[in-house]
């Protein structure tokens, strides 16, 4: 059986969730298989989350070199073609810094490439039976690779069931020595950190969340009229903001604010999983939507389906009337 | 500056419900509507601008079959000055490697730098861009959602990473880039735009042209293939609420009471 490993992201010493997620993955990958944890950074903080992760994983492979100070993908990407064997399986997340190294490091690997699983059926032989989804979550597909000579598979956060503390008593190995030159054509500068709106939709027990299906800037109107009525606040998703309706910060999502509040309501949004990694707190979810196959309506715990351009004027007038 | 932008024909999720084919291996493609993937537009129009500051010529470059070429015409007509189709029935079936690695015979044709692609598509992998720049062995960055021309030889781009934050690095040239959506705001494309490139040539190229092994690429190159498409069951999804407008908004009141949502 080929090695299984997995990679470690982390902020300010503290592993991300994903780190207690791919055990769950990789055993539905094989069942038999142990996965090694790779962690690369430097100083204290690296070594902080080294030996968290010896209570998940029973070997930690630790890399710490002063240029791994902030994850640089190319410079992550040399370091671990340095550590990891040709026909290692290697799993990572799917987010911004995955979708950075990953491709990457499968053509250097030379091995299979699967983006974005959010679901494992485990091997045939050497082919591994996937699930991933395509359009935005409108449809699944079965993918196989052919992991004979190693693959690189970046897995969607939150797909898989977090591992609790289990004490693995698990040891770290030092590879630091194993890296060689870590010089790059790219060099991280500084993060530019998010500005503040005036409006913090992080704070509001509900939000009235508008997305395409707005259609229109003038539209949003409607939908803070609805908002006012219900004493709520207006968020949005993504392209919207793109679009210059409503500004970043009242974006929710992966790439915008993480949002906990008693009850949202989608109008008009599909629901894509970058969509709702900002919908946090286990909400009571309404989603309207005029297409009554929105990937949505898998998640929201009541379903409505009706232009929304309709439908929010009426309903800001049946709540006025209360 | 010379760039090629890599751009892709994609059903269009706006307009359409997918549904399976009788078979249930694909999907019912008979009415289905395409367009350009989304965000190949903030890619080409970012190349453009950056043309109009800087100088140089824009490129857009697809794989894909016959009908692919009404979207090279539409980001022709967007500003692109050239047009490339790589098309040959060895192609179908590609992976994300399988993909690049055509990519990467049209890039080695030519004397570009810099190359863009759209940080994802249909497919929503996000995968060619970073495999055709290690193919390449040319820098990248991925979910570039601003680009600043320093010289001939680097360039500042910022990343965008969660929360709203920006990574900036500096990336020397020639590199691989792909485009986040936001990025600028993609021009809008008339009808009179669309005509006045309709009779431009669009140069066809097969394996044979770039000089590819078809067996490298296709359905027998592809390490990672797809089976089939399916839709799950809803399982425990929403409760739906049926009825007049009038009986919907009154039990959604009920519930939002109920919940703390007024
Ligand atoms: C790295 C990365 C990060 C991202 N980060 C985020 C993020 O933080 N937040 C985010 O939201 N997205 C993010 N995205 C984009 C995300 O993938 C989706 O493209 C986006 O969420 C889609 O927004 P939407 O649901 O509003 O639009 P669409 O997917 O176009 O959906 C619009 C919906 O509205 C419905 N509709 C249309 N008209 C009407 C009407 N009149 N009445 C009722 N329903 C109607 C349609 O049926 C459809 O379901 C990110 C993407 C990437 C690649």
């Amino acid at each position: 059986m080929t090695q299984m490993f997995a990679y470690i992201p982390f902020k300010n010493g503290a592993a991300e969730d994903v780190a207690l997620e791919y055990p769950d993955a990789a055993k539905k990958i094989d069942p038999s298989a142990e996965v090694t944890a790779v962690a690369a950074g430097t100083g204290a903080d690296l070594d902080k989350v080294a030996d968290a992760m010896t209570r998940i994983y029973k070997q930690v492979i630790k890399i710490d070199h002063a240029d791994l100070a902030y994850p640089n993908a190319e410079q992550v990407r040399k370091a671990l073609l340095d550590v990891l064997p040709h026909d290692a399986i290697i799993l990572l997340p799917h987010d911004t810094f995955g979708m950075d190294l990953a491709p990457g490091l499968a053509v250097k690997m030379d091995s299979a490439y699967a983006a974005d699983i959010v679901d494992f059926e485990g091997l045939d032989g050497q082919d591994l039976k996937m699930i991933r989804q395509e359009l935005g979550g409108a449809v699944y597909t079965h993918v196989t690779s052919d992991v004979s000579s190693g693959a690189v598979i970046t897995v969607r956060p939150g797909s898989f069931a977090p591992t609790e503390d289990t004490a693995a008593g698990g040891s770290v190995v030092d590879k630091s020595g194993d890296v060689k030159d870590l010089s790059a054509k790219r060099k991280f500068l500084e993060v530019v950190v998010a500005e503040v709106g005036d409006v913090d939709i992080t704070k509001a027990d509900v939000l009235v969340s508008v997305g395409r299906g707005i259609e229109e800037e003038e539209n949003i109107e409607i939908a803070q009229e609805l908002a006012d009525a219900m004493g709520a606040v207006v968020s949005c998703s993504r392209p919207i903001v793109d679009a210059k309706w409503l500004e970043k910060s009242r974006q929710v999502g992966t790439s915008g604010q993480t949002v906990k509040p008693k009850v949202y309501m989608a109008m008009g949004i599909s629901g894509s999983f970058q969509h709702l990694g900002g919908v946090k707190g286990n909400p009571f979810i309404v989603a309207v939507n005029k297409n009554p196959k929105a990937p949505i309506f898998q998640v929201a715990d009541v379903g409505i389906v009706e232009d929304i351009l309709e439908f929010m004027p009426e309903l800001t007038e049946a709540v006025k009337a209360l | 500056m010379e760039i090629l932008v890599c751009v892709k024909r994609v059903p269009d999720t706006a307009e359409n419900e997918f549904e399976l084919n009788s078979a249930g291996n694909d999907l019912d493609r008979d009415d289905l509507v395409y367009s350009v993937n989304e965000w190949d537009n903030y890619a080409v129009e970012e190349a453009i601008q950056i043309v109009d500051n800087v100088g140089g010529s824009v490129t857009v470059v697809t794989v894909g079959d016959d009908e692919s070429e009404e979207v090279l015409r539409r980001e022709m007509a967007m500003g692109a000055n050239n047009g490339v189709l790589l098309s040959d029935d060895a192609f179908e079936g590609s992976d994300g490697k399988g993909i690049a690695a055509i990519l990467k015979a049209e890039v080695e044709k030519g004397k570009y730098d810099l190359i863009l692609t759209g940080a994802q598509a249909d497919e929503g992998a996000g995968q060619v861009g970073g495999m055709l720049a290690a193919m390449l062995d040319y820098p990248y960055a991925s979910l570039v959602n601003k680009i600043e021309v320093k010289d001939d030889t680097s360039i500042h781009v910022g990343r965008e990473i969660e929360g709203g934050n920006q990574e900036m690095n500096e990336i020397q040239l020639p590199c691989v880039l792909s485009i986040q959506t936001g990025i600028n705001e993609p021009r809008y494309v008339g009808i009179r735009g669309i005509r006045k490139v309709a009779s431009v040539d669009v140069p066809v190229k097969g394996a044979g042209d770039l000089g590819i092994d078809p067996a490298a690429v296709g359905k027998d190159g592809a390490k990672t293939r797809r089976v089939d498409y399916f839709v799950p069951d809803l399982g425990d999804g929403a409760e739906m609420l049926e009825g007049s407008t009038e009986e919907i908004i009154e039990k959604l009141i009920e519930k939002l009471k109920a919940k703390g949502g007024l």
